[in-house]
């Protein structure tokens, strides 16, 4: 360790000068952390000369105090600077050497996601319909799945011995409890209920007694209805083109076609323009476009107005065919979700193969 | 309905392809459901290929005994050699001749054969090869003075486009050629030709028709009208080419001349006939009357019918002979020997023939006509074609008279049709003179004119339409809906919206999802059986079974009343196909049962499974089996969610592990259970290989969303921090977490906020037969800061009750 050899002002500036050019140069040397420790206690602490050369400041004169205390504040103060960001350095070096020693093998699979759970397609079919309309103001009602013949049939216009219910394959528990064939029924339910006006929209479950490559003896379909006064065809057809365009792009357009229904008078069919050959007919490679036959358009819907007949079951809740006019709709969520997704196969919905399910 | 182009274009011939009228049609209401051909194809010329021909000479094949070589002539610079199979091929004969390169009805191309070393340039055609007929044994002798080498086809129907069409049960008068002729013409403006029924026969026979029969109905509500027609010198035989061309092309089999006339005028306008063999019906009188109680008859195919009083049957003098409308017997049948034939055209009740028909579970052309309800004005037009063709067919004589029994006939129905009515209904102007134009080209007459019309219906219309709405869909679909402007409703107080409890259930179904389960959709059938695979007890309300009264299969015979069998079914098929690793739910309606007559309860209920390989394995962590409390972490999740005070009690039903199954309690009311399967009932369905049995739980969302609270009011849990204390309790071992929770909770009183369990330690360190529940404090007060004098104040509070209630001690150690 220096002692410090004389007392003048000079000798100890110069000594000074000396000391901190030696600290620099052997911190500037050190070659790790430890090192740098060291030097800072030689060079720093309390027996340090740096520490002396600044305390014996206090024998000098008064006048020659503050030159020299300013300057080895100075040395002090850049000594310290220059250990601490060497010690950094140093330790970062180290760390890095360290964590070089814990490499992983990148390539093994990572911790399996937390799995993502499916809603069924047909729960998010249905729920996508049912949320484009209840953006036209529609609420959603459901009603009974096991119905009276009454609900299913009668009030629909199909009287007892009505060869329309033979269009319907019905599963029956007794002469007047039966499996509802379509979600009809709640159109004079709902009537039932409420007066005028109605729009609503009726989700659920259906059941035909029938079961072959397209058909399952249960689907899904969704009723809607508004009632009101001077609704009109056109208005129907309005409002399947937004539903139509809400669920099958923004380009669709809509036709409607004469059909018959017993409790719609007028009744159509109704299709929307094809999507997978944009209503042409042909695919890209000039082939005919499988999903339409060819036509250009799907048939998507069943509608009508509201048969005067229905509304005669219901008059004195308010619905007289004179005041107040209907449209009725029913879709099948089934074969939406089917046109949507290229599912080529109905049953594949109620199989309930994770392999299907999981994709959706 | 089929409909061969051809004919209906006899009829009305708008010029335009079969395409074409399929779009025109299907866009006015009558769709079709395919153009398929009947006969040979069309394309590239080939009914040119098919040739009138003479059979110059006939020899036998040097080779073959049952083959003729033939030189037939076609023309100056055609005559060619040909080898032919028929036995009655001869000398002289006009026949038809495929030229090597026609393409035959099945599609088969000719092409120079040699048969036995003989070189066959064509073929002499049978009716087989062109499905004309079934008649493979013979040639198709043409007309002598057909002129060699013309188109065979300009002289025989060879191929028609047949249109086939899915006709509504509105419209029985479209099932037929001339009703949909009229449709053609409504929607196109093409003219359309007189009715086939306007032009009656000349009634050449001898005597009266009323002095060769006797009519009697016993009852016009079943049978309006029964009009019957007597022929003589009646000659059975095959029907001529043009006509059984019509019948196979139409797709109905041609049998003998009069059933084959009776069959084209059912085609033809829509109206079945019945030809008796006069002869035969037995002391000639025929009468409808109403079915004795277990009364038979055998009818035409062959099959013995048994009758309840709602059938009306035909009746001769040795009784039933047909059964009305649906099917004729067998023992007035024309046949080979019938020179007399009564030809019947009736009219039936709809509804009795629908009923009847299914009872018999016998439906045929002429029930499917007749349950749709005919005119009986139909009735007598269809006399009028059929005499036509009974004398220009089979050379029979009319007996003068028709021996007509009829009840009453309702006018047809006179309705106005105001304009403002259409416009209003439609969205649309249509000027009323455009209505009456509409109206009169689909047969309706229109009796004034101004903005109001009266509108007449014709009779071959009047059960399908009746009232204005029924005028204005026929005004609309001729006008074109696709000229229909899209508009939307102008709505009064029309919100739309899910209800709350829709929301909750959405919310309850995504919390589901989010925690990784695959929602599946089963069938809501069950097998009856099923109920007893899951062990219920006598009493459990799962065995309100609703049984179907027909089902299609004993498998899907009844409704569920729990959603565990569908998801035990979904499990099993998973797992046989590999897919060991299932986390599914359904949410969906069971039924529980008030007897066949009434409506059952349906609830909506949200059933889980979780079951092998819940957590797959990884290269660092085994594959985790799913036990009750994973079940019950989800459960916790969903009713948190819900808003629902809930808490498991003891008692889980029959189906679930006895020791690891609980009841679930919300707000008091049980609604669901928890728990492991019972390994008997994974047996019984089908998941017995599974490493443990599946956890499950089920609950009542109908009854849980009753209480369900969507909207939370907010808690200040910010502005005053909470104090948290951990305590190790160590109580015997049968005592119940639960039962630990409740008594802290009583100890700690209202700053209490919460209690969780997060440790439970057995071993050495305690007396045997002990436990020490860990549990983490959180208190908290509604006014102030607690500070930790606060808590320890609580917490002896706590530890007194404990030692008080349960003589449990609090584990002081690290953890205290």
């Amino acid at each position: 360790m220096n002692e410090i050899e004389g007392d003048s002002p000079e000798q100890i500036l110069e000594q000074l000068s000396a000391v901190a050019e030696q600290a620099e140069r052997a911190v500037l040397e050190a070659s790790s952390a430890e090192d740098v420790e060291e030097l800072r206690v030689r060079y720093l602490g309390r027996k340090a000369v740096l520490t002396q050369v600044l305390r014996s400041v206090a024998k000098l004169p008064v006048e020659q105090r503050a030159e020299i205390g300013k300057r080895g504040n100075e040395a002090r103060h850049a000594l310290e600077a220059l250990i601490a960001e060497r010690a950094a350095t140093l330790e970062g070096d180290e760390l890095d050497h360290r964590l070089a020693g814990e490499r992983v093998d990148v390539t093994l699979p990572g911790d399996p996601p937390i799995s993502v759970g499916h809603l069924h397609l047909i729960t998010s079919t249905r729920r996508e319909i049912e949320d484009v309309f209840i953006g036209l103001g529609y609420k959603v009602l459901e009603g009974p799945e096991v119905e009276t013949d009454y609900y299913n049939f009668t009030a629909l216009n199909h009287p007892p011995g009505h060869p329309a219910r033979m269009l319907q394959d019905t599963f029956y528990f007794s002469d007047e409890v039966l499996l509802r064939t379509h979600t009809s029924p709640m159109q004079v339910r709902v009537m039932e209920s409420q007066p005028p006006p109605v729009y609503g929209i009726f989700p659920g479950r259906v059941y035909r007694r029938d079961s072959d490559a397209t058909h399952t003896p249960m689907f899904n379909q969704i009723e809607g209805l508004a009632v009101d006064e001077g609704l009109t065809l056109a208005d129907l057809q309005g409002t399947l083109l937004e539903f139509a365009r809400a669920i099958f792009g923004a380009v669709r357009e809509v036709r409607l076609r004469p059909h018959f229904f017993p409790f719609t008078e007028p009744s159509v069919e109704v299709d929307v323009s094809c999507f997978a050959c944009d209503a042409s007919g042909r695919l890209a490679d000039g082939l005919c476009d499988p999903l339409c036959k060819g036509s250009g358009w799907i048939e998507i819907a069943g509608a009508g107005m509201v048969d005067p007949n229905v509304f005669e079951f219901v008059r004195e809740q308010g619905y007289d065919p004179e005041l107040v006019q209907g449209f009725a709709f029913g879709l099948g969520i089934d074969r939406i979700a089917m046109l949507k997704h290229a599912v080529p196969d109905l049953r594949l919905l109620f199989e309930n193969d994770l392999r299907f399910l999981e994709q959706f | 309905m089929k409909v061969p182009v051809s004919w209906l274009s006899e009829y009305c011939d708008p010029g335009l392809s079969s395409a074409q009228l399929r779009d025109v049609l299907a866009m006015s209401g009558t769709e079709v459901e395919r153009v398929s051909r009947f006969g040979i194809p069309a394309e590239n010329g080939n009914s040119g290929m098919f040739k009138v021909g003479r059979v110059l000479s006939v020899e036998k094949h040097p080779d073959a005994d049952r083959l003729s070589v033939c030189r037939v002539w076609l023309s100056e610079s055609d005559e060619r050699t040909i080898v032919c199979g028929a036995p009655n091929v001869a000398v002289e004969q006009t026949v038809m001749v495929a030229l090597p390169g026609a393409v035959l009805p099945d599609g088969t191309k000719l092409g120079r054969a040699t048969l036995r070393g003989v070189a066959s340039d064509g073929m002499i055609l049978s009716e087989t090869e062109i499905a004309l007929g079934d008649d493979a044994g013979g040639i198709i002798e043409l007309p002598g003075a057909l002129e060699p080498g013309s188109e065979a086809a300009s002289h025989v129907p060879l191929g028609d486009d047949v249109l086939e069409f899915e006709i509504t049960p509105n419209r029985p008068d479209c099932l037929a050629v001339y009703g949909v002729a009229r449709e053609l013409h409504a929607a196109t403006g093409s003219p359309l030709a007189a009715e086939p029924g306007d032009a009656d026969a000349v009634a050449a026979g001898k005597g009266k028709a009323d002095d060769l029969l006797t009519v009697t109905v016993a009852d016009h509500s079943l049978c309006p009208r029964f009009s019957t027609r007597v022929f003589t010198d009646v000659e059975v035989g095959p029907s001529p080419l043009w006509l059984r061309q019509r019948l196979l092309a139409a797709g109905q089999r041609p049998i003998s001349n009069v059933v084959d006339i009776t069959n084209y005028v059912m085609l033809l306008i829509g109206q079945p006939m019945h030809a008796f063999d006069l002869d035969r019906v037995a002391e000639a009188t025929l009468h409808v009357r109403a079915a004795k109680e277990g009364e038979r008859l055998v009818t035409l195919d062959g099959e013995t019918r048994l009758f309840d009083s709602d059938a009306v049957l035909v009746c001769d003098g040795d009784g039933p002979a047909g059964i009305g409308g649906i099917m004729g017997g067998a023992t007035s049948e024309v046949s080979e020997r019938t020179v007399r034939v009564a030809m019947e055209a009736a009219t039936w009740n709809g509804t009795n023939i629908l009923q009847t028909s299914k009872k018999l579970a016998l439906r045929s052309e002429a029930s499917n006509r007749f349950e749709k309800q005919l005119h009986p004005e139909l009735a007598l037009q269809a006399q009028r074609v059929a005499a036509r063709l009974m004398v220009e067919v089979c050379g029979a004589k009319m007996v003068p008279g028709t021996i007509d029994v009829a009840g009453e006939i309702a006018p047809v129905p006179r309705i106005t049709l105001r304009s403002q009515r259409v416009d209003g209904l439609l969205g649309e102007r249509i000027e009323p003179e455009q209505s009456r134009e509409i109206l009169e080209r689909l047969g309706f007459s229109v009796e004034s004119t101004g903005a109001d019309l009266v509108v007449v219906v014709p009779y071959f219309r009047a059960v399908d339409v009746t009232r204005e709405a029924d005028l204005i869909e026929e005004v609309a679909r001729i006008h074109g809906l696709d000229k229909l402007p899209a508009t939307l409703p102008s709505r009064r107080y029309a919100i739309g919206g899910l209800s709350s409890q829709q929301r909750l259930r959405r919310g309850a179904e995504d919390l589901l999802r989010g925690q990784g389960l695959c929602e599946v959709v089963s069938f809501s059938f069950i097998a009856p059986d099923a109920v007893d695979g899951l062990r219920l007890a006598r009493d459990d309300q799962r065995r309100r079974v609703l049984h179907l009264a027909n089902p299609l299969s004993e498998d899907q015979s009844a409704m569920r009343t729990t959603l565990l069998p569908g998801l035990l079914e979904v499990a099993r098929r998973n797992l046989a196909r590999d897919i060991t690793s299932l986390r599914l739910f359904e949410s969906g309606r069971v039924f529980l049962s008030n007897g066949p007559d009434k409506l059952p309860d349906e609830r909506v209920a949200l059933g889980a499974l979780l079951a092998g390989d819940y957590l797959p394995r990884t290269w660092r962590s085994p594959a985790r089996q799913p036990d009750l409390y994973s079940a019950k972490a989800l459960l916790g999740a969903l009713l948190e969610q819900l808003g629902v005070e809930w808490m498991l009690a003891d008692g889980g039903p029959a189906f679930l592990h006895p020791g690891r199954a609980a009841q679930i309690l919300a707000a008091g009311h049980e609604c669901g259970y928890v728990g492991e399967l019972h390994p008997l009932v994974g047996r019984a369905f089908g998941l017995a290989e599974l490493e443990r049995p599946p956890a499950v739980f089920e609950l009542d969302l109908t009854e849980i969303l009753e209480t369900a609270v969507e909207a939370t009011r907010y808690k200040d849990l910010i502005t005053l921090p909470a104090v948290y204390q951990d305590i190790a309790v160590v109580v015997e071992e049968a005592v119940e977490a639960q039962t630990v929770i409740e008594c802290v909770r009583s100890g700690g009183g209202p700053e209490l906020r919460s209690v969780e369990v997060f440790d439970l330690y057995r071993g050495e360190q305690l007396e045997p037969g002990k436990k020490s529940v860990a549990l983490r404090l959180e208190f908290r007060s509604a006014e102030r800061t607690l500070t930790d004098e606060d808590a320890a104040a609580l917490r002896e509070r706590i530890k007194k009750e404990l030692a008080d209630e349960l003589g449990a001690a609090l584990r002081e150690g690290p953890r205290g």
